[in-house]
């Protein structure tokens, strides 16, 4: 927590040096009864990168991302993680690969009946399959302090703030070590101040752990401060690709219209 | 047009039968492969039995009351006074203790079994369990279901054995009769064709209250109200299903033991 973050001042600078390719989405499509959310989603997630998904609300932001984890068969397309076909994969084969990714849900997804040290040891103890307490303590406590909430460790959910769940959550994401973080929409419902130390804390954490981030947002904040790259969405399709700077400028009317409202 | 309705809602039904038939195959297969969850186990047991006997406890006891001052008048008019031991000890045992603890199970555990996993699903925590790689059937759903399968027959002996004590005390509010000569009466009114089937039962009646209420629960929509519809609907459900089960319990114990 003490380390010193250049990119608090100003948006990050895209990445040039990291090509390793671990998410590769190819056309990908997905409707919901008659009404088509996805309807030709294509991108890379290199290693180390953080790739930030804008779009209006409804436009399928989420449905992405849940695809890319499993929760969500693609009607059509392919959807590569790490070099295998995700459609393709059987239960066990999907629960191998899903300990590599990290999900943030929006309100932290945090277990209601259990203290914020149950919460971290769950996939530690289920998932890890770790019997040594002592070790589970030093992940737990490790984690927890990472995310500058040691003191909340037997705090129950329902004692934390907004914020506070979803660092929690962040934790228990990342007590297993994924190499891939996805973040559904971290920011919302936060003040400015948690959202930007939110923001704050993505881009610490993908230092200190190398990780691959994809994060859903329609916070321009958020987005300035953790994207290598952003991507736009709209009506179930990438409308435009950039860095913060690049797509400021952009000549097409409903990207510039993200820039403006935060401006 | 009707007919294209009709069709809709026979497709329904059909997919509905086929989740529940696809979650009695993960709850099956989840019981044996991979670490069983003693601890959530044990801890549901505490929830779902511990937590159920004083109202287990209070309703048996005044069914037993009730209906000895209901058929005492009538055995009395017959002059067969001397069988109310052995009328409500078989009547409770082999039907009303089974059935109205499994009701009241319906209510309590059901609907709160539904109304958990509900709000757990609509707060993406069930989600989070699934995507982290952990398996929310074999926390949830496994040890939910075997605890009430193991608790509410446990709970139908203890309300069985209370009820039988309130009828007692209704019976010495007019006649005088010692608590040993009572309970001789009864347990020797009661044969192995009573009791077993009776226990079988509950197990079944505990079946359906756990599988309904995670059912429900695991299968509700997303939003608030559907923590409520789940909650109702896996009461109603369940509820259903004790009846259900409790007549073809009665017609096979019928052909077994009864001829």
């Amino acid at each position: 927590m003490k380390e010193t973050n250049h990119h608090t001042e100003a948006e990050k600078e895209p990445s040039t040096q990291k090509e390793e390719v671990v998410i590769r989405a190819k056309g990908i499509k997905k409707s919901f009864g008659k009404k088509q959310v996805l309807k030709d989603i294509s991108f890379d997630l290199k290693k180390g990168e953080n790739i930030v998904v804008l779009g209006k609300s409804g436009q399928g932001k989420s449905v992405t991302i849940q695809c890319v984890v499993g929760m969500l068969q693609p009607d059509g397309g392919s959807l590569e993680v790490f070099g295998e076909d995700i459609t393709t994969m059987d239960d066990d084969e999907l629960k191998q690969l899903r300990i590599k990714i990290g999900f943030l849900f929006q309100g932290g997804a945090l277990y209601d009946s259990m203290t914020v040290r149950d919460n971290l040891e769950f996939p530690l103890t289920r998932v890890l399959k770790l019997k040594d307490q002592k070790e589970i303590n030093k992940k737990v406590e490790g984690v927890l302090d990472a995310v500058g909430l040691l003191d909340a460790i037997d705090k129950m959910p329902s004692d934390l703030s907004g914020g506070m769940r979803k660092r929690v959550g962040l934790a228990r994401t990342l007590i297993v070590n994924p190499e891939i973080m996805l973040y559904d929409e971290p920011t919302t419902g936060l003040d400015p101040i948690t959202s930007r130390e939110i923001s704050e804390l993505i881009n610490r954490l993908q230092r200190k752990y190398e990780i691959s981030s994809v994060i859903i947002t329609h916070d321009m904040e958020c987005a300035r401060i953790t994207a290598d790259r952003i991507l736009v969405m709209d009506d179930g399709k990438y409308i435009a690709e950039g860095s913060y700077k690049e797509l400021e400028k952009s000549d097409n009317e409903m990207v510039r219209s993200f820039f403006n409202v935060s401006a | 047009m009707e007919a294209q309705q009709e069709l809709s809602g026979w497709r329904k039904w059909l997919e509905g039968m086929g989740d529940y038939v696809l979650f009695f195959t993960r709850f099956f297969r989840n019981i044996f492969t991979g670490g069983f969850e003693w601890s959530e186990f044990v801890r549901q047991c505490y929830e779902i039995g511990y937590r159920s006997m004083m109202l287990v406890g209070i309703t048996s006891f005044i069914m037993g009351l009730v209906l000895i001052l209901q058929l005492r008048p009538s055995l009395v008019e017959l002059g067969a006074e001397s069988m109310l031991p052995k009328t409500l000890s078989v009547s409770l045992v082999r039907e009303i203790g089974p059935v109205i603890t499994a009701i009241i199970c319906a209510g309590k555990i059901a609907s709160s079994i539904g109304a958990e996993l509900g709000s757990m699903k609509v707060t993406e925590q069930i989600d989070a369990m699934e995507v982290s790689g952990a398996n929310p059937v074999q926390y949830l759903v496994v040890t939910r279901i075997l605890a009430t399968s193991f608790m509410i027959p446990l709970l139908t002996v203890i309300g069985d054995a209370i009820g039988l004590f309130g009828g007692f005390l209704a019976l010495n509010f007019t006649d005088s009769i010692s608590f040993s000569l009572y309970f001789n009466k009864c347990i020797a009114s009661l044969d192995f064709s009573d009791l077993l089937p009776a226990v079988a039962k509950t197990v079944l009646f505990g079946f359906a209250v756990g599988f309904v209420g995670c059912y429900k629960g695991y299968h509700s929509d997303k939003g608030t109200e559907s923590v409520g519809i789940a909650a109702n609907s896996a009461v109603v459900t369940a509820s259903l299903w004790i009846f259900i089960i409790d007549a073809i319990a009665v017609q096979i114990t019928s052909l077994l033991f009864y001829k």
